[in-house]
């Protein structure tokens, strides 16, 4: 059976996707964040393959097909973006400061934690791209000496613990307008968290993709200066 | 405008990206500089939204079902993970919170100036 499953082309879409579906529906049911639908989706497949000893290499030559349309979905982050461009360029620079604020308090936050927990430059490497989208963090990591299959992980974490919180954080902290709520979330936690911001609203999830983009870009061009500095 | 040819556009731009991404030696993925691109398209008016509406629709309705494999992919490294679990746990989880509230809260607040300025 086991053989049969891991031979098998649909097998680890189909459980994708089931287990997306009873995440979606725990949702739905409870309409509480913390029943998120990525969350539970991962639990239940990270189970799965456990339970069934099938490799992660072999899952994810299956659920390949699933990950390959992240790139078209990302580009067509371009439409929510398009409809909501008159809000950008009224509040151009609220978005800027938005951005920088975002870029700066990400990586002194992770300086600070590398100085407190003795990181090595080796590990202060694969942290800083931290809060950037996976393939530009990737990126980041190897062209500074990080450790970039850890900086994945790092930056899956990190989406999840922001599409996760993203509600309470902004309930929490008083942030109520859509286009501050839509840059917060890009800027900290990446294409996973716009995913979110796209189910609270369409500015939310519009400005959260230009975070995304605008706070990658800067990340290229300043973690290297980071890094010399810190 | 028939689905065929809206999720041609969206390869379309996807192609182009690739092209840009191995151009250009930088670690940018496809995605975004197909995103940059796909938006200045729409700007200028060669690509209407109705060319592309309805599956740019679907795609950004299942995107967070996109992101499960490579989330599962932490398994993967859990040996590396465990070795560093506090300050990981730190970087993840505060960080992650700080940077959202501190972003939200300069962007709101430079909003609300900006706004009363106006008046």
């Amino acid at each position: 059976m086991s053989a049969l499953l891991q031979q098998s082309a649909y097998f680890a879409v189909l459980l994708t996707i089931g287990a997306f579906a009873v995440g979606d529906a725990l949702h739905r049911k409870t309409g509480r964040d913390m029943a998120n639908p990525l969350l539970i989706a991962v639990i239940i497949v990270a189970v799965v393959l456990l339970a069934l000893d099938i490799d992660y290499a072999v899952y994810e030559a299956g659920a390949g097909v699933i990950s390959w349309l992240l790139t078209p979905a990302t580009v067509c982050l371009a439409l929510p973006l398009y409809r909501q461009i008159e809000i950008l360029r009224k509040n151009a620079a609220a978005a800027a400061v938005g951005v920088l604020v975002g870029v700066v308090s990400s990586a002194v936050l992770i300086f600070l934690l590398a100085m407190v927990f003795r990181l090595d430059s080796r590990q202060l490497a694969t942290l800083l791209p931290k809060s950037v989208t996976t393939a530009i963090g990737i990126g980041i990591s190897q062209e500074l000496g990080g450790i970039p299959a850890l900086t994945v992980a790092v930056i899956v974490l990190t989406g999840l613990c922001g599409n996760l919180t993203a509600g309470a954080v902004c309930r929490l902290f008083k942030i109520t307008d859509p286009f501050a709520k839509g840059l917060a979330i890009g800027a900290a936690s990446h294409a996973m968290g716009t995913s979110k911001a796209l189910e609270m609203g369409e500015i939310e999830g519009a400005m959260s993709s230009v975070a995304v983009a605008v706070c990658g870009l800067v990340t290229v061009a300043a973690a290297p200066v980071f890094m010399s500095l810190l | 405008m028939s689905l065929v040819f809206e999720f041609g556009v969206i390869a379309a731009a996807c192609f182009a990206g690739e092209l840009l991404h191995h151009w250009i030696p930088l670690p940018v993925p496809a995605g975004i500089y197909g995103l940059c691109l796909l938006l200045g398209l729409l700007l200028c008016g060669v690509v209407r939204e109705k060319h592309i509406a309805r599956a740019a629709g679907f795609l950004l309705r299942i995107m967070t079902l996109l992101f499960v494999p490579a989330a599962v992919g932490i398994l993967s490294v859990w040996g590396e993970v465990r070795r560093m679990l506090l300050p990981l746990a730190v970087a993840i989880v505060p960080v992650t919170i700080l940077v959202m509230a501190a972003t939200g809260c300069s962007v709101q607040w430079m909003k609300n100036r900006q706004g009363r300025g106006e008046k």
